[in-house]
C-alpha cells in the first residue's frame, strides 16, 4: 500500500472493478461459494466459539501483512499476501476464510481490489493460494522435525508457489476477457490483453519480485516461529482446536460409551458365564470357579487380590512366603489392571 | 507500479523502512478517521438509509460493468461528481483518493492497449512506428472509465457511511450474521494490530543509528511479522475468553434501527433504473 525510496516492483493481484465482465464475476462467485461453505463448516466444527475471534484476528493479521513492504535484493520492494504463513499456521480451511475476509475489507473500506471482482480475488488468493501453499508445505515438510531447516525452505517454496498459482489464475481471468467480451468492431470491453500477453505480463513480475517477497516472508516467519513459538508449527490442529480439544475428546468418549451400550446385547450370544457375573452355583464346583475366575497374570495382583478378599477362590499356586509383600499402591493397581483380570 | 486503493494517492514519505512503515500505518488510521468525520456531515448521501446506499452502490456497479458505450460511463462519472458535491465531499479528495490512484494503476495498464489491440489505424508514432488503433483507444478508455467510475462510487459510499452502518445494512440485506460479526471484529482488530505494528516499528526506529541494510530490513519485517502473529494469537485467545465470559455461545445478535423514508425509495428506484436502462438500450 505504501512505497518509499525503493521502486515498488512487487505487483499485487487485487483485481479492481471493471477489469472482469459480469459473467466472469458470476462464474468465479459460483466456484468460490462451495469452497467458502466447506471451509466455514470445517472451521466451525473445529472451532465452535473460537471461530469468530480467531478468524477476525487472523483476517486482521493477513490485512496488516499485506501492507508490509519487504525490501528485495536488487533495490526493489514487494508485498506479500500472507497466504503461505496463514495456511501453515491455521490450515487451509481457516486460511480461506481469514484471507477472504481481509480481501473483503480491503475492497470495501480501502478500495484495494474491486467489489464486483471480490469473488475472483478470493478464488485466486484465498482459495487457490491457501490450498497450494498448504499442499506444497505439507509435501515438502513431511516428517521434518519442527526446528529443521527443511521446514523453512518448505515454507518459502510454498509461499512462492502459492502466489504464482494465484497470479497465473488471475492472468487467465484477464486473458479470456478479450476473447469472450468485445463489441462488433472487435474492441475489448474489459481487460484488453489476450492470454499470450496477460500470462507473461503477470508471471514475470510474480516469478521474480512478488514471489520473492512471499517466499522471503513465509520462510522468515517460519524461521522466527521455530525459535519463538515452535508449537505453532506443529500443525494447524494445535491452534484451531486448542479450545475445543477437551470438548472433542469428551464427545468421543460419549460416542464410545454409546457404542458399547448398543453392542452389549451381543453378550447374550456368548457361550458360558460372563466374567464377574457368577451366581452361588458357580462357586459350588471348584473346577468351574477355576475356569470362571481365570488366572491372574502377575503375582503382585494375585497377592493383592488374596489380601483384599481372603475368601476369593483365586486359582493358581499360593504366593511364596519369600515373595515380597505388595506395596500399598500395588493393591488398587492390581484390582483394576485389565490385563491381569482377563480370564486365562 | 503502485496498486490501486483509496490510500495510494496520499503523499509519500521517504526514509528508512521503519519510518515508511510508521507513516503508512498512520495513513490508514487517518483514512478511517476522515471517513468517520465526513460521514457525520449533513450531506445528501449521508442522510440516506445505509441499506439503500448499499443496494444503490451494487446497482451502479452493475450499470458500470454492463455499459457498452463510453458516453454511458461518462454520464455515470458525472453522476458521481454531482453526488460528491451534494454530499459536501470535495473533488480534490475524490481526485486524491480515487481518480489519481486509478489513473496511475489502471492508466499504466491501459496505455499499451492503445498500440497492442489490433484494429483500424488512427495514427503512427514517429521513430517508434507504433500504430495507435481506434479499438485500442476505445478499450483503454473502457478499462480506465470503468475503474474510475467504480472507484468513485465505492469511495462515496465509504465516506458517507460509518462502517458499522455498512455492516448493519449488509445484515439487513440478508448477509449471514456470522459474516457481519466477523467483518465488524476484523475491522476493529485491523486497527489494533496496526497500532501494535506501528509501535513496534517506532520502537525499532528509535534504536536505529543508521538506515538498515537490505538483509537487516528483511529480518526486521520477518521478525515483526512473527511477533505480530504471536500477539494476534494471544489476542484471539483473550477475545475468545472475554466473549465466552460475557455469554457468547456461538450465536451473534445485531440491533437494527434503520428507518426508510420516501427519498430513500426514490434513490433506490433511480439506482436500480440505471442498469435496467443500460440493458434495455443494449438490447
Amino acid at each position: 500500500m505504501f512505497s518509499g525510496d525503493r521502486p515498488e516492483k512487487g505487483k499485487r493481484m487485487h483485481i479492481p472493478d471493471g477489469y472482469l465482465s459480469p459473467s466472469t464475476c458470476a462464474v468465479t462467485l459460483a466456484i468460490a461459494l462451495p469452497f467458502w461453505l466447506l471451509a466455514y463448516q470445517r472451521a466451525k466444527r473445529l472451532l465452535h466459539t473460537r471461530l469468530v475471534p480467531l478468524f477476525a484476528v487472523f483476517s486482521a493479521f493477513s490485512f496488516v501483512i499485506m501492507m508490509f513492504n519487504l525490501p528485495l535484493p536488487g533495490g526493489t520492494s514487494g508485498h506479500a499476501v500472507g497466504m503461505g504463513i496463514v495456511s501453515i499456521v491455521l490450515g487451509p480451511w481457516a486460511s480461506i476464510i481469514a484471507i477472504s475476509l481481509a480481501l473483503l475489507i480491503q475492497a470495501l473500506f480501502f478500495g484495494d481490489g474491486g467489489i464486483s471482482s471480490f469473488a475472483a480475488n478470493s478464488l485466486n488468493m484465498a482459495i487457490v493460494g491457501s490450498l497450494v501453499a498448504w499442499g506444497s508445505y505439507r509435501l515438502l515438510a513431511a516428517g521434518a522435525p519442527l526446528a529443521s531447516r527443511r521446514r523453512v525452505v518448505a515454507a518459502g517454496v510454498a509461499g512462492y508457489l502459492a502466489i504464482n498459482a494465484s497470479a497465473l489464475l488471475a492472468a487467465i481471468e484477464f486473458g479470456v476477457q478479450p476473447m469472450l467480451f468485445h463489441d462488433a468492431s472487435g474492441t475489448p470491453l474489459y481487460a484488453p490483453y489476450p492470454l499470450s500477453v496477460a500470462i507473461p505480463a503477470m508471471m514475470i513480475g510474480h516469478l521474480s519480485f512478488a514471489g520473492l517477497a512471499e517466499m522471503l516472508l513465509s520462510a522468515g516467519l517460519v524461521a522466527y516461529l521455530q525459535r519463538a513459538h515452535p508449537a505453532l508449527l506443529a500443525g494447524s490442529a494445535n491452534i484451531t482446536t486448542a479450545g475445543s480439544r477437551q470438548g472433542s475428546s469428551v464427545r468421543q468418549l460419549w460416542y464410545g460409551l454409546a457404542g458399547l451400550m448398543i453392542l452389549s446385547p451381543l453378550g447374550l450370544l456368548a457361550a458360558g458365564t460372563a466374567w464377574g457375573e457368577w451366581g452361588a452355583e458357580d462357586f459350588a464346583n471348584p473346577a468351574a470357579v477355576r475356569k470362571s475366575s481365570g488366572h491372574l497374570a502377575c503375582m503382585p495382583c494375585r497377592i493383592a487380590l488374596r489380601r483384599a478378599c481372603p475368601d476369593w477362590p483365586v486359582c493358581g499356586p499360593p504366593p511364596s512366603p519369600t515373595m515380597p509383600r505388595p506395596s500399598f499402591t500395588a493393591r488398587p493397581l492390581a484390582m483394576c489392571c485389565p490385563p491381569c483380570l482377563v480370564p486365562g | 507500479m503502485s496498486e490501486q486503493s483509496f490510500l495510494a494517492g496520499k503523499h509519500r514519505h521517504h526514509g528508512n523502512i521503519a519510518e515508511r512503515m510508521v507513516h503508512g500505518l498512520q495513513q490508514v488510521m487517518e483514512h478511517a478517521l476522515d471517513a468517520e468525520a465526513i460521514s457525520a456531515t449533513p450531506g445528501l448521501l449521508q442522510q440516506l438509509d445505509p441499506r439503500i446506499k448499499l443496494l444503490s452502490l451494487l446497482a451502479v456497479l452493475a450499470a458500470t460493468l454492463l455499459a457498452s458505450q463510453l458516453t454511458t460511463l461518462l454520464l455515470l462519472f458525472v453522476l458521481a461528481v454531482v453526488l460528491a458535491l451534494a454530499s459536501q465531499i470535495s473533488l480534490s479528495r475524490l481526485y486524491r483518493q480515487a481518480w489519481l490512484s486509478v489513473l496511475l494503476f489502471s492508466g499504466m495498464l491501459a496505455l499499451p492497449a492503445i498500440f497492442m489491440v489490433p484494429g483500424e489505424r488512427l495514427l503512427t508514432l514517429p521513430l517508434l512506428h507504433w500504430h495507435i488503433t481506434r479499438q485500442g483507444l476505445s478499450s483503454a478508455a473502457f478499462l480506465l472509465g470503468r475503474a474510475e467510475v467504480s472507484a468513485s462510487f465505492a469511495l462515496l459510499l465509504m465516506l458517507t457511511t460509518p462502517w458499522m452502518h455498512v455492516l448493519k445494512a449488509m445484515r439487513s440485506l440478508g448477509v449471514p450474521v456470522l459474516l457481519v460479526a466477523l467483518l465488524g471484529m476484523t475491522h476493529r482488530y485491523v486497527f489494533v494490530l496496526l497500532q501494535t505494528a506501528s509501535q513496534m516499528f517506532e520502537a525499532r526506529r528509535s534504536r536505529l543509528l543508521a538506515p538498515p541494510s537490505g538483509r537487516m530490513a528483511r529480518q526486521l519485517v520477518a521478525s515483526t511479522s512473527g511477533v505480530l502473529l504471536g500477539k494476534a494469537l494471544q489476542l484471539s485467545n483473550e477475545v475468545h475468553m472475554a466473549m465466552v465470559s460475557r455469554g457468547y455461545r456461538g450465536e451473534v445478535y445485531l440491533l437494527h434501527n434503520f428507518h426508510t423514508r420516501k427519498r430513500d425509495w426514490c434513490a433506490l428506484l433511480l439506482a436500480l433504473a440505471l442498469p435496467l436502462v443500460i440493458v434495455w438500450n443494449h438490447a
